[in-house]
């Protein structure tokens, strides 16, 4: 049960040391001594060692992964797996939230709604859009690009990378609880299919918020949990240095949630991350959406919104022939 | 009232939980109890003897609405005698394996005299048929695992079934971490229940009581036809805490209070423990089917 790898080096050293050699790799450029020769080889061969290492991560590792800054975002995704992207803007009560990204597009000939979840490339961006976390009218602009895709029939695709809704002095007054209920309420009851991409963070009520979905894709290093391991360490153990251990116990992984039946399946993700080939991501990523949009292509509205409302009232019944887990 | 033993026998307990919560302090992180007797008020610093609390319903004179429990609370709600539990058998399980979970509910359950956070009964308010949840901030800061979220779906679907209004009570420190995503989750599964509820046509009123902050506040609690709230009651999503260490600074006074919310938008009505059972049998008429 408990895992044996004390000594095995964190995908973080490991990527430090891949940079390394890759730096040393282009220093190198086109070897023209023999020597040089050889020493490319061995970088090389290093490296591949290197990348095998990062197999097997652990939580905490792909907590890290999770949230590398190079992953692809969703302005890559819509990029590469659809055409013809127009994007929407605005909750037509407030304001435009750049950091919810959405708009209408071709996914293999077919329009669909996509929305979401914007992290910025640099300063800038992260400042414009909270470093990914949702404003209530973030919320409330997905939530009519929802609607609009009830009302043309369009089936809608998320993609979830967030740490969570933003918690400022704004959203709050401007009602963050109620943005985030009320996506949920009418998210569990919208007659067209819904398909979420976990892509990177999903933390919390803010990714859950875009979450409610028929079909619960992740990649393999995403993850999702109630709270971040540092505010899950600090809160119940007043020690956020404690958050490799909180990675363990929260089963926060792809992994662990497919076994908690939250995730229904796992993208494959190429070894050290998807940043090291976002197009192997994209290819497999595409192959799934597409399954599963024409696994659930030939039901009704009616049968979409309630077998996504079964899916999520099973989550916490107690199977009786289990119960006995805790004494009372 | 029932000459059913049995049910006597639950009305009993039920009343002496009430009791026992109407007869003691509760303790809250902003609460000093100084002996066993006497609290210090936190809002004046005016220390308050037992008697001086359970005479006023918990509310100190000048405003503070002190934390109860449930069986008290929903005494004081409801037509004497006509209470009914409904959720009871519903019981919190240890999803994760979570080190130390079960020790620490057992903990719980016997400092609370609870079974779980929240309380869920049908009964009759000023005669009309209700069905109501009230949570419990003294188990597990009323906090929302699988067995919350369930009692809480299984209430909201009774009221469907029964066409009769619903009632919640809620305070809560948001979901409970211990569950992980099965918390998470409940979130969902509430909110989807409380969204049929709605497209039925029945009457749900919301009471805010301090505090309902995290998950609850992103679900059910913000999804009420009515929402009323107890004076002062903390109400937000995000904790007064994690906003000040994102922004870096101090937040106003009377940031997420139940004044604050009824300001921007988000509360019908402020209404003090002692006029609360008014203010529903009045909705109750307003919405009764002639």
């Amino acid at each position: 049960m408990s895992d044996q790898t004390t000594s095995k080096p964190s995908v973080r050293d490991l990527e430090t040391r891949i940079n390394h050699l890759d730096k040393r790799i282009q220093d190198i450029g086109d070897p023209i001594t023999p020597a040089e020769v050889i020493q490319l080889r061995q970088f090389k061969r290093d490296r591949q060692e290197l990348l095998r290492l990062c197999g097997h991560p652990t939580p905490a590792d792909r907590v890290y992964l999770a949230r590398h800054a190079g992953r692809p975002s969703v302005v890559d995704y819509v990029d590469h797996l659809f055409t013809d992207f127009f994007e929407q803007r605005g909750d037509r009560l407030f304001r435009e939230d750049p950091s919810i990204y959405g708009g209408i597009a071709m996914f293999d000939e077919h329009p669909v709604t996509v929305i979401g979840t914007r992290k910025g490339k640099n300063l800038q961006e992260n400042l414009a859009c909270h470093f990914g976390m949702p404003c209530p009218e973030g919320y409330r602009k997905a939530r009519r690009l929802m609607r609009q895709a009830e009302k043309f029939k369009r089936p809608i695709i998320t993609f979830v990378d967030t740490a969570g809704a933003y918690p400022g002095q704004e959203a709050e007054e401007n009602g963050q609880g109620e943005a985030i209920a009320r996506n949920l309420a009418e998210m569990s009851h919208l007659r067209v299919p819904i398909i979420a991409v976990f892509t990177g963070e999903g933390g919390s009520g803010g990714a859950l918020a875009l979450g409610v979905a028929n079909r619960l894709i992740m990649l393999e290093n995403a993850i999702y949990s109630i709270l971040s391991p540092e505010g899950f360490a600090s809160i119940l153990w007043k020690d956020a240095s404690r958050s490799d251990e909180a990675c363990s116990v929260m089963k926060l992984t792809a992994q662990d949630l497919y076994h908690l039946k939250v995730a229904d399946e796992i993208v494959k993700e190429p070894l050290g991350g998807a940043h090291r080939d976002p197009d192997a991501v994209y290819h497999d990523l595409r192959r799934a959406i597409r399954e599963n949009l024409r696994a659930l292509s030939h039901l009704s509205g009616t049968e979409l919104a309630n077998r996504r409302m079964a899916k999520f009232r099973a989550y916490g019944v107690v199977d009786p022939k289990n119960s006995k887990n805790i004494e009372s | 009232m029932s000459s059913n033993p049995f049910q006597k026998r639950r009305e009993e307990i039920f009343n002496l939980k009430a009791l026992r919560e109407r007869r003691s302090i509760t303790t809250m992180p902003d609460a000093i109890p100084i002996q066993q007797k006497t609290t210090i008020c936190p809002k004046c610093h005016h220390a308050l003897t037992l008697d001086e609390l359970e005479e006023n319903l918990h509310v100190c004179r000048c405003g503070y609405h002190f934390p109860i429990g449930s069986h008290y609370r929903l005494q004081l709600t409801m037509d004497p005698g006509t209470i009914r539990e409904i959720g009871k058998s519903v019981k919190p399980f240890d999803w994760l394996h979570f080190p130390g979970y079960p020790e620490k509910l057992k903990a719980q359950r016997k400092k609370s005299g609870s079974t779980e956070g929240v309380s869920t009964v049908r009964g009759k308010i000023g005669g009309y048929s209700v069905v109501v949840a009230a949570m419990d901030t003294r188990f597990f800061m009323g906090s929302m695992g699988s067995a919350v979220g369930e009692r809480i779906t299984q209430a909201i679907e009774l009221a469907e079934r029964k066409k009769w209004p619903l009632i919640i009570f809620c305070a809560s420190g948001g979901a409970r971490m211990q569950e992980g995503i099965i918390s998470l989750m409940q979130m969902a599964k509430t909110s989807a229940a409380m969204e049929r509820l709605s497209r039925k046509g029945i009457l749900s009123v919301m009471v805010l009581t301090h505090p309902t902050t995290g998950g609850v506040t992103a679900s059910f609690a913000m999804l009420g036809d009515i929402t009323l709230a107890e004076p002062g009651a903390l109400i937000g999503f995000a904790g007064p805490r994690v906003i000040e260490q994102t922004i870096g600074e101090k937040l106003p006074e009377g940031f997420q209070r139940s004044e604050f919310q009824m300001e921007h938008g988000f509360v019908d009505q402020i209404v003090p423990r002692g006029d609360m059972r008014k203010t529903l049998i009045q909705l109750l008429r307003l919405h009764a089917r002639s």
